[in-house]
């Protein structure tokens, strides 16, 4: 321990945006290829990555291109032939990519992409919810969520060690709030250059399109006889890519001092009510905790880092002594029995010989603010949940007008 | 016909040994796809007109004219899609190639 404080001690304090923390991560990471296109709240990320190549501070083929369908359409070139490659999205960028996002993890292509979480329109909404990438859930993308600049920051390198794995070789998105962290200023700690460049080692595939002495095709016909062997292959190193999830949040713990699961329990070991929550509302439902265990209320709260590969094992482990659980989604499925959060959780525990009772509260679409007193009420909820033993609703709307 | 190398994923294989992503370990596979069933019209080669210029050659999509010695000496029927290509730049003095109807073809195979 004595040891990774002095490595943490290394460290720079800076006051950063989650952007800004994003673009920095970009820098020391310093991709062979970026191809992106600007959408708000996601713009300054590239935007300020632009600045790095125009001053010469990184060795990147940055490519200004057309549409979000083409930033993605390059990258899985670039990455096809042997190159670090990257881009950066929100929402209705993300929705323009996702035929490519598929093509991406299809075709095995460790791309990193940063996903500052916006509303998808319509009613046309710039601020955070995270329909967009919940909609992405099935494209055989990794999926992390940053509570914070510093996550954000620490989040995009260990993604890269992660999707490269070659265990692993999936593309992986690394998510913030959009503008609540994207726009927000915090202190981040970052590490020196020369530190995360040995922590990234240099890109590799296990083929690549320009090694001209062992010609491949790359994205060919696989119909009825392949097309189904290569699904169940990316499903499997979907799971592969959890013991990796670990072992990279090992190494980086040792360089950073800052520890990574899948996911952060706060205060959860003897609560008998909690909430499971994504991002920054993880950071407000603290303080909820801790003023509730003031009063003597055992709450807990469950943050889930890592969305995908779901960890279903572990988060049973982790919940089953929990009485009752509130999952807090930042998106609806609009009649599927409840958010996505809330049907994976619950259907995971299904089988649990004696199981929470789960409830869930949809929240904060279109950026809608979630305060500490909307958080409280579905403590006090929760709480009565358990007197009474019975969930009367599956999916409670927080802090909408009626 | 040039001998068949052999290809480097095999039928019925199942996914723990596949490559990865859809890949094909390897350039030139299309050899291994009769393409030629596809056809509808069906090229004929005179050699007697041919002045192998290799137009034809240098513009067929599926490497479908057999060349041997920097001779035109025929086409692969296995490949030829038929799509007339090598008809169209045969250069209009010599026409050392013309198009018929597979149907029309066949009567004489
Ligand atoms: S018809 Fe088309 S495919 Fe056939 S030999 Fe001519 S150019 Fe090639
Ligand atoms: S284009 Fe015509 S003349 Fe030239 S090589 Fe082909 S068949 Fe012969």
């Amino acid at each position: 321990m004595s040891e990774v404080k002095e490595m943490a001690a290394k460290q720079e304090r800076q006051a950063l945006t989650g952007n800004e923390a994003m673009a920095l991560a970009m820098r020391q990471i310093e991709p062979d290829v970026v191809a992106a296109y600007p959408i708000t709240p996601q713009t300054e990320i590239v935007q300020i990555f632009s600045t790095y190549v125009a001053d010469g501070l990184v060795n990147t083929e940055y490519v200004p291109v057309e549409s979000e369908h083409s930033a993605m359409s390059a990258v899985v070139g670039s990455a096809a032939a042997g190159a670090r490659s990257m881009t950066a999205t929100s929402a209705n960028g993300l929705a323009l990519m996702w035929e490519i996002l598929y093509i991406a993890s299809g075709t095995r292509l460790p791309i990193v992409m940063p996903v500052v979480n916006r509303a998808l329109s319509g009613p046309i909404n710039i601020h955070c919810d995270h329909s967009d990438t919940m909609g992405a859930r099935d494209s055989g993308w990794i999926q992390i969520f940053s509570e914070n600049a510093q996550e954000a920051y620490d989040n995009m390198f260990q993604a890269i060690r992660i999707a490269e794995h070659p265990d692993v070789l999936l593309p992986a998105m690394v998510t913030t709030d959009g503008f609540i962290i994207s726009h927000g200023m915090e202190i981040v700690n970052t590490l020196d250059d020369k530190t995360i460049k040995d922590f990234l080692g240099t890109y590799k595939i296990p083929r690549n399109l320009l090694d001209v002495d062992n010609p491949i095709t790359v994205g060919p016909l696989a119909l009825q006889d392949f097309y189904f062997e290569t699904k169940v292959a990316q499903a499997d190193a979907m799971m592969k890519a959890k013991p990796v999830i670990l072992e990279i949040a090992e190494e980086y713990e040792k360089l950073s001092g800052r520890k990574y699961s899948f996911f952060e329990e706060y205060r959860l070991d003897d609560a008998d009510v909690a909430i499971v929550v994504l991002g920054s509302t993880a950071g407000t439902a603290k303080v909820v905790v801790d003023n509730l265990r003031k009063e003597g209320i055992k709450a807990g709260l469950l943050k889930l880092r890592v969305f995908r590969p779901f960890p279903y094992e572990e988060l049973k482990e982790a919940l089953k002594h929990v009485d009752v659980i509130g999952v807090l989604d930042r998106s609806d499925s609009f009649a599927s029995l409840g958010g996505p959060v809330f049907s994976e959780l619950r259907a995971a525990m299904y089988d649990m010989e004696t199981r929470p009772l789960v409830t869930n509260y949809v929240y904060g679409l279109g950026g809608r603010d979630i305060d500490l007193h909307m958080i409280e009420q579905a403590y006090r909820e929760l709480l009565e949940i358990k007197e009474t033993g019975k969930v009367d609703q599956y999916v409670n709307y927080l802090g909408v007008r009626e | 016909m040039t001998e068949r190398r052999e290809m480097p994923i095999k039928k019925g294989q199942g996914w723990k040994t596949l490559p990865h992503g859809g890949i094909i370990p390897e350039g030139g596979t299309a050899e291994h796809f009769m393409t030629g069933d596809w056809r509808t019209n069906r090229p004929i080669h005179h050699r007697d007109r041919c002045i192998d210029c290799m137009q034809c050659w240098a513009y067929c999509p599926d490497m479908a004219i057999i060349v041997e010695d920097g001779k035109v000496v025929g086409i692969d029927l296995e490949h030829c899609k038929g799509c007339g290509l090598c008809v169209a730049v045969c250069p209009p003095k010599v026409v050392a190639l013309t198009l018929t109807t597979e149907a029309e073809a066949k009567k004489n195979d």
